[in-house]
């Protein structure tokens, strides 16, 4: 097979930016421990509301620099509906979702989670400034899913 | 001029792609109004209910039946005549396309299937929408097997021949896209129609979700490749020029079988139930589709800078303005070609594990589907449209319909630029994709989306009203050179299928071996996918029940 030579220059020189591309977002990822939201824990559907941490949704302080927050996501809101968060913390989410697909995404940061039934989804991030965030969905839900929105409050500790 | 029953076949398949695109486009136009809070609807019609008429009808009526109206013309002018099986085969795939898409779009207008294209469980639809989903899919196989069935005749007509380029390119692409069916025929055919019909109580999401992106991003690709045909084969020919290369066109295309399917998972990058090793290594999967997208933009450039130095092109640019910009034939392909750069690089971020984080579900992903399957596939639909209607009616292109050509991917273009430049930014604002209009109760973060000179839901509604407009243009001109205007008697009136010289002297033999593609296909679906799936049946948590939540 022929192949010219400004093509062999061109197709080398996109290969190698793919490949340096993803060792970036590899050493990112694997190295420096930035995976996006996951996790393989399940959870029955139908008992969310009694099985922990979602039996008593909201904010649990694991430690000095750690704090959990347990989230259903249904059709069309959230549980709790008020989340204070100290600032500057390693801030846990736990997401779940007691009906259909939703999602928990935090405007203006990198949380960004599906919650899928059955499944329970986990995000680590600290917030650097107070103040109050948008939380809303972005998987579409149903009729009212333009309106399934909440707020957290990162205050400062 | 290609055989009277392929010309009749490939029109009906063109009119009902326009007619899906004449709703579809409407229901465009209805959305960027209600999100912009300027439109109210009745009680009895849901914004979630036109999105899904919007989304069905463009992304999957229009562009299939485009494509196959594609395929079966040129197919038949580069391999010969249909015999009567194929011919029988054919129309029968037509008719069960068609009896699947009326069910479908009936049980949406109803109201009874308000769940989008994606169709996530556990959101029910009842259970007729999925059988009509299943049966369009069922149909599309049918067809594509009468194309098979047409070029494997020709090949024992022909032994030890190289087959046309066109055909090599037609039979990647539905080898493609029957691989990929295979997904989201299990989760219809195993998953949903049982529980949505209440034969099974409960169905397992995740694996769901699984199998419809193993086939939801090769649909991608099912819908860029015959633009890429055109490309590689209509192009050369308007230009004047011939296929830059014809072994690295068919290599192009084996690698897009190979990379294009196991890579489902950069659309599931922030769900749980996948581990970050096998959303990485899909990762690394998805970028392997881009060398192939780099060799066609090489070939592009290269086919075009050939051309235009042999028409006396001088310097370093000199060529570009020798290239045919007065002929829309050209002229269409070349904007699509250029709104695929961004969209391109676009795809690139958002398939970028972490990255994913910023853009998943925003608006920006809107912005990224309109300028990559609704500019470079279906403007280059409309190019193809604009010589493919006359030369299948044997009607002329006449000079009044070239001008509105003009205006109406002129207009396309400005449309969606508009339009998707505004997605993109307030995506990145973090505006989500797929809501109806809300306020958001005021919030500081939410008036931003709707505030601003650029930003904002007002110049996505102009955009969108540009398009709409566009669109009717487009309706106008297929239905005269369909209907109306006058037969083209003499030779030089008529419209021909362009196609350019492929030379086929270095390209070597193995390239038209398909067991060997289909089975490193094969295998590389089976490493990216086995110990995931495996999992999610294995360690499945209790099924979701259906919600009618709409």
């Amino acid at each position: 097979m022929h192949l010219h030579r400004y093509e062999k220059i061109w197709l080398s020189f996109g290969i190698l930016s793919l490949i340096l591309f993803l060792t970036i977002i590899g050493i990112n990822a694997f190295g420096q421990n930035h995976t996006p939201a996951g996790g393989m824990m399940t959870i029955d559907p139908k008992k969310v509301d009694q099985t922990p941490p979602f039996d008593h949704p909201g904010v649990v302080k694991l430690d000095d620099n750690r704090y959990q927050v347990a989230i259903v996501g249904m059709a069309f809101g959230y549980k709790p509906s008020q989340i204070r968060v100290p600032a500057g913390k390693e801030i846990i989410f736990k997401v779940t979702s007691a009906d259909v697909t939703h999602s928990f995404t935090i405007i203006h940061t990198k949380v960004n989670m599906m919650a899928v039934p059955g499944q329970i989804n986990t995000k680590s991030y600290t917030f650097q400034k107070p103040g109050k965030y948008l939380i809303l969905c972005n998987e579409y839900c149903g009729s009212g899913h333009q309106f399934m929105q909440t707020e957290i409050e990162v205050y400062q500790p | 001029m290609i055989h009277k029953n392929e010309r009749r076949l490939a029109l009906s398949y063109i009119n009902v792609a326009y007619f899906a695109f004449l709703i579809g486009t409407f229901c465009g136009l209805m959305q960027v109004f209600i999100r912009n809070n300027a439109l109210k609807l009745p009680a009895w019609l849901d914004y979630y209910q036109i999105l899904t008429v919007h989304g069905v009808l463009l992304a999957l009526i229009f562009t299939t039946y485009f494509i196959f109206a594609f395929f079966i013309t040129g197919v038949s002018k580069t391999l010969g005549d249909f015999g009567p099986k194929v011919r029988s085969v054919s129309w029968l795939g037509f008719y069960v396309m068609t009896i699947g898409t009326v069910m479908a779009t009936v049980m949406i207008i109803s109201g009874k299937a308000s769940v989008l294209y994606t169709f996530y469980a556990p959101l029910k639809a009842s259970g007729w929408y999925y059988v009509g989903l299943a049966l369009f899919i069922i149909g599309t196989w049918i067809a594509g097997f009468a194309i098979l069935g047409h070029y494997a005749s020709w090949k024992r007509r022909n032994k030890g021949v190289l087959s046309p380029l066109f055909a090599f390119m037609t039979v990647s692409t539905i080898i493609l896209w029957i691989i990929a069916c295979l997904g989201v025929v299990a989760t219809v055919v195993f998953q949903f129609i049982p529980w949505a019909f209440g034969w099974t109580e409960t169905i397992n999401v995740e694996l769901s979700r699984t199998l419809f992106w193993y086939f939801g991003h090769p649909l991608v690709y099912f819908w860029l490749l015959p633009a890429y045909m055109a490309w590689y084969t209509v192009v050369p020919k308007i230009i004047g020029g011939k296929v830059f290369s014809d072994s690295l066109a068919r290599l192009a295309f084996v690698l897009f079988i190979l990379f294009s399917i196991p890579v489902g998972f950069h659309h599931q990058m922030v769900e749980p139930g996948i581990p970050a090793f096998w959303k990485f290594l899909q990762t690394c999967l998805t970028f392997m589709v881009i060398i192939p997208s780099l060799m066609t933009a090489f070939s592009m450039f290269a086919t075009f800078e050939t051309a235009g130095r042999q028409k006396g092109g001088k310097g370093l640019f000199g060529w570009f303005t020798k290239l045919p910009w007065k002929d829309i034939r050209f002229t269409s392909i070349f904007i699509a070609m250029v709104f695929f750069i961004p969209g391109g690089a676009g795809g690139i971020i958002n398939a970028s594990f972490q990255l994913d984080e910023v853009v998943h579900n925003t608006l920006w992903i809107v912005g990224h589907f309109h300028i990559t399957v609704g500019t470079p596939v279906a403007m280059t639909f409309m190019g193809l449209t604009f010589w493919l209607v006359p030369y299948l009616t044997g009607r002329k292109f006449t000079n009044s319909l070239k001008k509105l050509a003009f205006i109406q991917i002129i207009t396309w273009a400005i449309g969606m630029l508009l339009m998707s430049t505004s997605q993109h930014i307030l995506g990145l604002m973090g505006a989500p994709r797929r809501t109806s209009y809300a306020g958001y109760n005021g919030k500081k973060t939410a008036l931003e989306w709707f505030n601003g000179i650029v930003a904002n839901h007002v110049t996505m509604a102009i955009g969108g009203s540009i398009l709409f407009l566009s669109a009717m243009l487009l309706i106008y001109i297929v239905a005269m050179s369909m209907f109306v205007s006058p037969k083209a008697l003499d030779r030089e009136d008529q419209v021909e299928f362009p196609l350019a010289e492929s030379d086929q002297s270095g390209t070597p033999r193995f390239l038209e071996n398909w067991w060997i593609w289909i089975g490193i296909s094969f295998a590389l679906i089976f490493v990216a996918y086995t110990i995931p799936i495996m999992h999610m049946i294995e360690h499945a948590p209790p099924g979701s029940i259906g919600y009618k939540t709409w």
